[in-house]
């Protein structure tokens, strides 16, 4: 009972984390059963169909494809953007912060359903088609915020004396961003992308507002929903998770086997 | 006599606390600002326009530029229910989020140790599969003869002996695709804390429970607050759980917003729900910006 | 468009360091005031000072990390205060060390040689490693170094590009006693095989003036006294260099007479010093002496004390013995508090609490300043508040 009380706050914080992982658990085990009919809602048999079957579905791999094309075109112009403006915030002083900060924080405060029927009735009022360029822009409106917090923290936590120290080896303002502005940031801008790639890759509610007849692969999702969701979604989500999933685990293996090695000097 | 220093699109960092003062800043900043002025803010006035607009006469259907204020009266007498409903499905899921996440966030950020950037990747990694997945694995995991259900039925807690397609399962579904939006600002705010506060506390206060109340739920305020605007946010405004997890009693504003928009094509109406939407929240962030400024925002 | 900067390395002589005017204002708070000296080619020059006192600032001017308000700075003749950092034939090291984290260690040093585009890098930064003896750690990371390792990988990477002036902004504060003593032998030695003027940082006396040619001791943006370590210590010329400088007992008194020796009369007990060793202006005058220049005498042998010497009777307050010496606290008649300190090489006994006693000091040790300051600069404000005020 007392090893109840004094570990209640673990156990709870090991249920939850449990808890977030019931649903992939389920994602992932549902891209191995064959469905006994269109929904995929049941267990029926085991079977790897969907695996060796990846793009046997019409429409699924289209799809998958759209949202890679698009996420890597949005990810590429909002990281570009968003760390131009984190620099600003940084390292600059001007008028109108407030205004700059409140700008950048409303798309993170603004429900998708307000951003993505607003946008669509911009577009409507412009009579522009609506396809990949007004995802791509819709993307990108909401991926900038998030790229801008995401270096602004790995800036902000960057020593100054470091650049004073370039400048007092001989290095004008350009060598000192390239040899040490830039070495130092890099990583927080590739999180920053990698975040923004995720949320472009993973975007429904913006994307189905504005997309016209485009499929990406969450409006194929949706619509599937309602038809009956095919296992090689499942499969292909699960690969994205585990290659993200991957990635991320690699990135904490360099750093914890630096921090090892660090140890033992 | 002032040097002339040279302009570089990024100039060298200047001492911490002083910041450079220069022209090129607004190279940088332009051009990502005039996207989201251009696509977001823009839209906003262009839905608020939208709002107001009258059925054309001519073209029975469609809409023109008019000034109809009795739109939003239309909309909201017609829709307040699930303006309503939002709210408290909304709010209730941010409650429980908020009393699942602070346990969570409190062991990593002061019992995990070495574990810490583990268990925060664990916290994130379900976010990178895909959303409407997951809350389609719901309708598996609460399906009527599914465990959770006939456990739940055994025990008589639930009213209509099903969780699938209630009001319980959309706000269940609400919880789990935010929580992770309530767990990461929390545990930002704990980890800020310094843990000696609280170890001074268990000096003064005898009882656990007091040292939380006074001093660790005080301190992480700001992370309470964070999480929860970051969680009800984008909650009330959602229609995916309530469409795939709840039934035709269980729309939320979200789906009237989407249904309007997309099937009935009535742009003025939805627009003019959107509008408020978005009003009652930015009264939310400006309350919370009055007390904490904007600095912290970004 | 030429990336790096660096001098001309056509001649080698090395050349004075010369501030003329040097003036830094941040809004209300002048940093640096009017500051005009000149620092000898080839010396160990120390800037020492209270924090918050514009050493910093100054030193910052001179690299060229600051912009000053007003003033100049030379190295020989060449005018180099329009010039920006990186043009600047100065080097830094930092307090915090500021070694690039992503670069191992032999590239670091290397970083104002690529610059610079100075052929032969391995050959210079190998020889570099050598002096500061790290050949081993060429390839680590600065992470994976301790506070002496880097701090010697800082020195290095500063020397390596043979700078007129080198400047060490308090390197090092960070290190234990015991390390930090052998850094301050080993950049002795550094400076004088190299030669470079050092121009060194610190608030630290003892290392300032175990280290430097040259001391200048600094307070709100100005320079109160300047010159070779024992000359500032012997012979202060204002309070707060008495006070900054060691300890100092300083009684207000007035003049009596003068000559060659001055008399000076505080609380009816005459004080005598040769006139060179006052600067006080007019008829006030404050006695100041070090404690360690006094002896303390049974007042029963008082008839022992020499011809000529300043005597001042009292009963001791205070004994503390700190193995080296002891210090004594003796109270005077007018119930000022003077701190006497004796080195324990006399066999027998010390004094004790009650005791009255008197001490002694030569003339010689005696110094004069000026009453306008007040007797409390150069104290430490802490230490103020636990003391009880000095009538002044």
């Amino acid at each position: 009972m007392r090893w109840i009380r004094k570990n209640l706050v673990g156990a709870i914080a090991v249920l939850v984390l449990i808890y977030l992982f019931i649903p992939i658990a389920v994602v992932i085990a549902f891209s191995f059963n064959q469905p006994d009919s269109k929904f995929n809602l049941s267990w029926n048999e085991f079977s790897l169909d969907a695996w060796s079957q990846l793009c046997g579905v019409p429409g699924v791999c289209s799809s998958f494809l759209t949202s890679v094309q698009i996420g890597l075109i949005t990810t590429l112009i909002a990281t570009v953007l968003g760390t131009m403006i984190a620099f600003a915030l940084v390292r600059y002083r001007f008028r109108g912060r407030t205004s700059t900060n409140l700008l950048i924080f409303m798309p993170m405060a603004t429900p998708e359903v307000v951003m993505g029927s607003s946008l669509l009735a911009l577009f409507l009022n412009l009579r522009f088609p609506l396809g990949t360029v007004t995802v791509m822009i819709a993307h990108v409106m909401f991926i900038i915020s998030f790229v801008v917090v995401a270096v602004k923290a790995r800036l902000q936590g960057m020593d100054p004396r470091l650049e004073e120290a370039a400048r007092d080896l001989y290095a004008g303002p350009a060598a000192t961003f390239r040899h040490v502005t830039f070495p130092l940031v890099l990583p927080g801008i590739v999180g920053a992308a990698l975040l923004g790639f995720s949320l472009s890759f993973d975007d429904f509610i913006i994307s189905f507002f504005n997309a016209g007849t485009l499929v990406t692969f969450p409006i194929y999702i949706w619509g599937a929903a309602q038809r009956g969701i095919p296992p090689q979604v499942n499969a292909l989500a699960s690969l994205v998770f585990i290659a993200a999933l991957a990635i991320v685990l690699g990135a904490q293996l360099v750093s914890w086997r630096r921090r090892r090695a660090l140890a033992s000097r | 006599m002032a040097p002339v220093l040279p302009v570089a699109s990024v100039a060298p960092a200047p001492l911490e606390g002083q910041k450079r003062s220069s022209r090129s800043v607004y190279l940088l900043l332009i051009p990502g600002l005039a996207w989201l002025a251009v696509f977001f803010v823009i839209p906003l006035l262009t839905l608020f326009m939208t709002s107001l607009q009258k059925e054309s006469a001519t073209k029975p259907g469609t809409y023109v530029f008019g000034i109809q204020v009795s739109n939003y009266v239309d909309a909201l007498s017609e829709y307040w229910p699930q303006f309503v409903r939002s709210f408290v499905y909304a709010g209730l899921a941010t409650l429980i989020a908020l009393v699942i996440a602070y346990p969570l966030a409190y062991f990593i950020a002061f019992k995990a140790g070495s574990w810490r950037s583990l268990m925060l990747v664990l916290v994130v990694a379900p976010s990178f599969a895909s959303f409407l997945l997951r809350t389609y694995a719901w309708k598996t995991i609460l399906a009527d003869e599914g465990p959770v259900t006939s456990t739940l039925n055994a025990l008589h807690l639930l009213p209509d002996g099903r969780v699938l397609n209630t009001g319980i399962a959309v706000v269940a579904g609400l919880t789990y695709t935010f929580l992770p939006f309530m767990i990461l600002p929390l545990y930002a705010s704990l980890d800020r804390m310094d843990y000696r506060l609280i170890e001074a506390g268990g000096d003064l206060y005898a009882s656990p429970v007091k040292v939380f109340s006074r001093v660790t739920w005080p301190l992480s305020m700001p992370g309470v607050v964070a999480g929860t605007l970051l969680t009800f946010i984008p909650a009330a405004g959602d229609f995916i759980n309530a469409e795939l997890l709840g039934s035709a009693k269980d729309r939320m504003i979200g789906n009237v917003i989407q249904t309007n928009f997309i099937e009935f094509r009535d742009y003025p109406t939805a627009s003019a729900l959107s509008f408020v939407l978005m009003a009652a929240i930015l009264i939310l962030v400006f309350g919370y910006i009055r007390r904490s400024g904007t600095e912290d925002l970004v | 468009m030429s990336q790096g900067g660096g001098p001309a390395k056509s001649d080698r002589r090395i050349e004075d360091l010369r501030l003329v005017s040097l003036t830094k204002q941040f809004g209300d708070h002048r940093a640096v005031d009017d500051l005009t000296i000149t620092i000898p080619a080839g010396s160990f020059f120390a800037l020492l000072g209270p924090s918050g006192c514009g050493k910093t600032t100054t030193l910052r001017m001179v690299a060229g990390l600051e912009e000053p308000t007003r003033g100049q700075v030379f190295i020989g003749e060449q005018d180099i205060t329009r010039l920006r950092a990186f043009q600047r034939p100065v080097n830094t090291v930092f307090q915090s060390y500021a070694l690039f984290p992503h670069l191992d260690v032999f590239e670091n040093i290397a970083f104002g040689l690529r610059r610079r585009r100075v052929g032969n890098i391995d050959a210079s930064v190998t020889q570099m490693l050598e002096l500061v003896e790290l050949g081993t750690l060429a390839r680590r990371k600065p992470a994976q170094l301790s506070g002496g390792q880097q701090q010697r990988v800082a020195v290095a990477r500063a020397l390596i590009n043979e700078p007129e002036v080198l400047l060490l902004d308090e390197p090092l504060g960070a290190l234990d006693l015991k390390l930090r003593r052998q850094m301050q032998i080993e950049l002795k030695r550094i400076q004088s095989e190299v030669g470079t003027t050092f121009v060194h940082v610190t608030h630290d006396q003892e290392e300032a003036m175990t280290m430097a040619d040259t001391v200048a001791v600094m307070n709100a943006g100005r320079i109160e006294q300047l010159g070779h370590p024992a000359d500032v210590y012997e012979t202060p010329r204002t309070v707060f260099v008495a006070n900054f400088l060691g300890q100092s007992n300083l009684i207000v008194g007035t003049r009596s007479s003068s000559g060659e020796m001055l008399e000076v009369l505080a609380h009816g007990v005459p004080f005598r010093m040769p006139e060179s060793r006052n600067v006080a202006p007019g008829g006030g005058v404050v006695v100041g002496v070090r404690p360690e220049k006094m002896t303390v005498l049974d007042l029963a042998d008082e008839q022992r004390i020499p011809t000529g010497h300043n005597s001042l009777r009292g009963t001791v307050t205070d004994v503390s013995y700190t193995g080296v010496s002891t210090q004594y606290l003796v109270e005077t008649a007018w119930g000022q508090e003077v701190i006497a300190f004796e080195q324990n090489s006399i066999v027998g006994d010390r004094c004790a609490v009650g005791d009255p006693v008197v001490l002694h000091w030569a003339p010689e040790h005696t110094f004069g300043l000026d009453p306008a300051e007040g007797l409390s600069a150069g104290i430490d404000p802490s230490v103020l508040e636990l003391e009880s005020e000095v009538d002044a």
